[in-house]
């Protein structure tokens, strides 16, 4: 281990901050791509979702024309 | 011979592939992640110069790295679309363009962070800095160039234009260290020597830089499959899966 203490740790020998900046941006930039890159998926299949019933309802509609 | 890869050229078939290969990708990031940043930022020396400023080294350089070779893929991917006209490979490039632009935002970043301690500055025009610098705006105007037609035929036929045009920055990104006087340092690994670094160093670099390949793997295939459903949502194949999830859901 190359560092003593938890304090130790954070200090990074003096270079704590420029350390820890790197590290933080880095992950918060991986996490925004991981989190649009997941909800990406669910709003398309949200948008197909949404046409089928649109189409079902238009398909139903039609049907009930034909009855009355 | 080759007659197997055939029906990967079918958008259906790409999808379910990329779903079957994607967790092993997610698996093999968070072992590589986890076993190199406690390895590089607990266990690995300090450097005995730049001390302990140099740890960001495991995040620095796998993010330069994949974030060219994440434009190489594109590139081969371009030239496979524009030759053969192959939709699946604008797809490719789509999905892996905001994935390289991460890790090139990411390279830029952690080296104003390093170049600050070091070199007493955050930012300085110099060869290397510049022509990464343009690499993300490059990534940044292939993503805008494809977003900016509805129609994904002639969009995804200019972004492969463009990701062609763009090869021309790889070599300069990587000679720029050796064609210029810059204050960046010259290759480490990437050269036809044994790497100046010593091994308790290296092998966590190696892993981080692994670990970076898998992550830019699991988020392309995850945004492939995206650019393939959004593409194909008015195929058949896509309402039955949707049907399918509201079924099994209920």
């Amino acid at each position: 281990m190359a560092f003593d203490s938890f304090a130790d740790f954070f200090a990074m020998g003096g270079y704590g901050f420029y350390v820890w900046l790197s590290y933080g941006l880095t992950f918060l930039a991986l996490g925004i791509l991981i989190v649009n890159s997941i909800t990406k998926k669910n709003k398309i299949l949200k948008n197909v979702e949404q046409r089928l019933a649109r189409e079902q309802r238009i398909k139903k509609a039609k049907d009930m024309e034909g009855t009355l | 011979m080759w007659k197997w890869l055939h029906p990967y050229a079918k958008p259906e078939k790409s999808y379910q592939l990329a779903g079957k290969l994607l967790p092993w990708f997610v698996v093999a990031t968070v072992i590589t992640f986890v076993v190199g940043l406690v390895w590089g930022l607990l266990f690995a020396p300090a450097d005995y110069q730049q001390g302990d400023s140099f740890r960001i080294i495991y995040i620095h350089v796998p993010a330069a790295m994949m974030a060219m070779a994440a434009y190489s893929t594109m590139a081969i991917a371009a030239f496979i679309a524009l030759v053969w006209q192959i939709r699946l490979a604008e797809m490719n490039i789509a999905a892996i363009a905001p994935v390289g632009a991460v890790f090139t935002f990411i390279a830029l970043v952690t080296g104003a962070a390093w170049g600050k301690p070091m070199w007493g500055a955050w930012w300085v025009w110099d060869a290397r800095l510049t022509s990464e610098l343009i690499l993300l705006f490059v990534y940044l105007g292939i993503i805008a160039l494809y977003n900016a037609f509805s129609d994904k035929v002639l969009a995804g036929r200019a972004a492969s234009i463009l990701t062609l045009v763009g090869v021309i920055n790889l070599p300069i990104i990587h000679y720029s260290v050796v064609w210029w006087n810059t204050l960046h340092q010259g290759a480490t690994l990437m050269k036809f020597d044994k790497p100046s670094m010593a091994p308790e160093m290296l092998w966590p670099l190696i892993i981080m830089i692994i670990g970076f390949a898998t992550f830019l793997g699991a988020l392309s295939l995850l945004r492939f499959r995206n650019e393939i459903l959004a593409r194909e949502s008015h195929r058949p194949w896509v309402s039955a899966l949707v049907t399918e999830k509201l079924e099994g859901g209920k």
